[in-house]
């Protein structure tokens, strides 16, 4: 029982990885750059909607499409201001502007929201005519408690990752992203705006990272300007383990790299989870340098 | 030929005297006008001083020895690289201010000499591609799948098997673009190409690993597509007995400058081209 209740809040840890991780592997397809900003779009995210659930007292399902529709916004400029300009430049370049993102949103952050953690109240609870808080689903004569955050995680994951398969394989916009990461030369002759299809991938990404931001911030009731830097890093692992620009490989690296952490962590130790998960994942990359879903792709010479 | 009156919407562009074009177009503004094109490299001239007129209807040939500058052209033609100088009139407009784009939306479409299908995507997926901006259903449709999605993907499916059904590809909709047999591939080129409705067809060597009787069903379908759509082609090609049988204009291009253009029987005859193309001196290019 213990461990089938470490195993659900590992999968609910790795549901969030994994949207986070999606936002990761589009763009790398995509604009082939890796957007280490990422994470702190999370962070704004979970501003955002806690600015919109506690001061102006929203409910969440107002709060979390009003955040998302921001950070879509928000990724749009970053990706139009910072990255765009250097669409030719080396990779690099590209890297060290994508450092200097993330630097900027937490410094802009620590400036307007303070340095001080927050509490974000859970949305996904209610309280008992008692008094006492009513946080999940008590099973097994109480033995094992799922709460409503993970319920909530797990079945956003699960609609996200169908939604953007269907997105990506059926529609023409989805379609035009792929014929992008494929050859952007080649879809340009076809008429694809290339640009304004990066524009949409950025603010895909970015609307995802608000609805990690409000899971995340939700499941562990604090918010400071920090919030999104481990997470987004560990969600990187997660595209990386999976197989960096493949959709299916970020889902299942973020629910793998969420079930490691969360299983190191019981029957480990602690302190040493992440050491952990990190050398699951180098040994994964000697067997699988592409990762478990990537495609191994040989160099012409 | 002398002076010409446009008879289109297009604004009247002479066609100068030495032009050459098929006689059923000599009285339209002619789709493709290149005057003085060129473009550097460094400090290496790829093409220099090219002037080409292609009729709206015509099939034409671009030839020349290896390195000529027929893909640089190709190139600059699609904006792919940007003129250092001269102008290129499309359908009687300057495109000076157009991208890639923006001239593939105005009818300029093309195929590579190494073939550049989306490898992942289906037959059919390419081809829809090519249809990317005559598909018309926003993102929240398409997420939603709203029933402006499905009208649309309907009405796109059966076009794009239209399309297939110019090379009987029709059963291969399904397959991955990346699995076909190379001859397919080069015929899903020219379709996904042709899905865009271009105006002007430009194909980079369309025969190239072709054996004769694949080449023979190909010229076929070059001129059938030609009086299918009315559209222009313009074509790469170093395999003679296709240049020399369905093209009706022939421009030779050496050392990136234009030689000479003309029908296939003046081509052939032309001293300046026999000695830059087909002469001992240069060795058997062809």
């Amino acid at each position: 029982m213990e461990f089938l209740s470490y195993l659900i809040s590992g999968i609910s840890l790795g549901s969030v990885y994994a949207i986070i991780a999606l936002g990761y592997t589009m763009v790398y397809g995509i604009a082939k750059m890796l957007n280490f900003a990422h994470g702190d779009v999370i962070m704004v995210g979970g501003y955002l909607s806690y600015y919109a659930m506690f001061s102006f007292g929203l409910p969440w399902f107002v709060a979390l499409p009003a955040s998302m529709i921001v950070c879509a916004c928000i990724g749009m400029l970053i990706e139009r201001l910072a990255y765009k300009p250097l669409r030719q430049a080396p990779s690099l370049a590209v890297l060290i502007t994508a450092i200097g993102v993330s630097y900027f949103l937490q410094n802009s952050a620590l400036l307007i929201f303070g340095a001080n953690p927050k509490t974000y109240s859970n949305p996904f609870q209610s309280v008992n005519p008692d008094g006492s808080i009513n946080a999940g689903i008590s099973l097994f004569g109480g033995q094992l408690t799922i709460t409503y955050v993970s319920i909530v995680t797990i079945i956003s994951c699960i609609i996200i990752m169908l939604a953007l398969n269907f997105f990506t394989s059926k529609t023409k916009m989805g379609k035009a992203m792929r014929a992008c990461s494929e050859d952007k030369g080649a879809a340009q002759l076809m008429g694809i705006n290339v640009n304004r299809t990066i524009s949409i991938t950025f603010a895909i990404g970015s609307a995802l990272a608000a609805v990690a931001g409000v899971l995340l911030c939700s499941s562990y009731t604090l918010i400071q300007p920090t919030t999104g830097s481990m997470p987004g890093i560990r969600a990187f692992t997660a595209a990386v383990f999976g197989g960096i620009g493949s959709i299916p490989g970020a889902f299942l690296g973020g629910l793998l790299i969420g079930i490691i952490e969360s299983l190191a962590k019981a029957y480990i130790s602690t302190q040493l989870s992440n050491s952990i998960v990190f050398a699951v994942l180098i040994i994964v990359l000697l067997v699988r340098p592409a990762g478990l879903l990537g495609k191994y792709v040989p160099e012409k010479v | 030929m002398g002076k010409v009156k446009s008879v289109n919407d297009s604004p009247l562009v002479p066609l100068p005297t030495n032009a050459f074009v098929p006689e059923r177009d000599l009285l339209k503004t002619p789709i493709l006008e290149t005057r003085h094109l060129g473009i550097d490299f460094g400090g290496l001239k790829a093409v220099e001083d090219f002037n080409l007129i292609i009729g709206r209807t015509e099939i034409a040939g671009l030839i020349g020895p290896n390195g000529a500058g027929k893909t640089t052209i190709f190139n600059l033609l699609t904006k792919v690289y940007q003129p250092t100088r001269g102008t290129i009139l499309f359908d009687g407009y300057d495109t000076h201010e157009m991208d890639t784009v923006a001239l593939n939306k105005a009818g300029v479409a093309r195929t590579f000499q190494n073939i550049r299908l989306f490898n992942n995507l289906t037959v059919e997926d390419n081809v829809k591609l090519g249809l990317h901006n005559d598909i018309k259903y926003g993102m929240v449709p398409g997420i939603l799948r709203l029933p402006s999605y499905w009208k649309e993907e309907k009405r796109s499916h059966e076009k794009a098997m239209e399309l297939l059904s110019i090379f009987n590809m029709e059963g291969m909709a399904s397959w991955q673009a990346g699995s076909l047999p190379y001859g397919a591939q080069r015929r899903l080129e020219i379709i996904r190409a042709l899905a865009t409705d271009p105006k002007l067809l430009l194909l980079d060597e369309p025969a190239a690993g072709m054996n004769p009787s694949e080449t023979a069903e190909l010229m076929e379908n070059i001129v059938a597509i030609r009086d299918r759509f009315q559209i222009a082609v313009l074509l790469i090609e170093h395999d003679m007995n296709l240049v020399m049988s369905i093209c009706e204009g022939i421009a030779v291009l050496n050392f990136g400058k234009l030689i000479a253009k003309g029908t296939p029987e003046q081509i052939q005859a032309n001293p300046v081209v026999i000695e830059a193309y087909l002469g001992k001196k240069h060795g058997e290019e062809a």
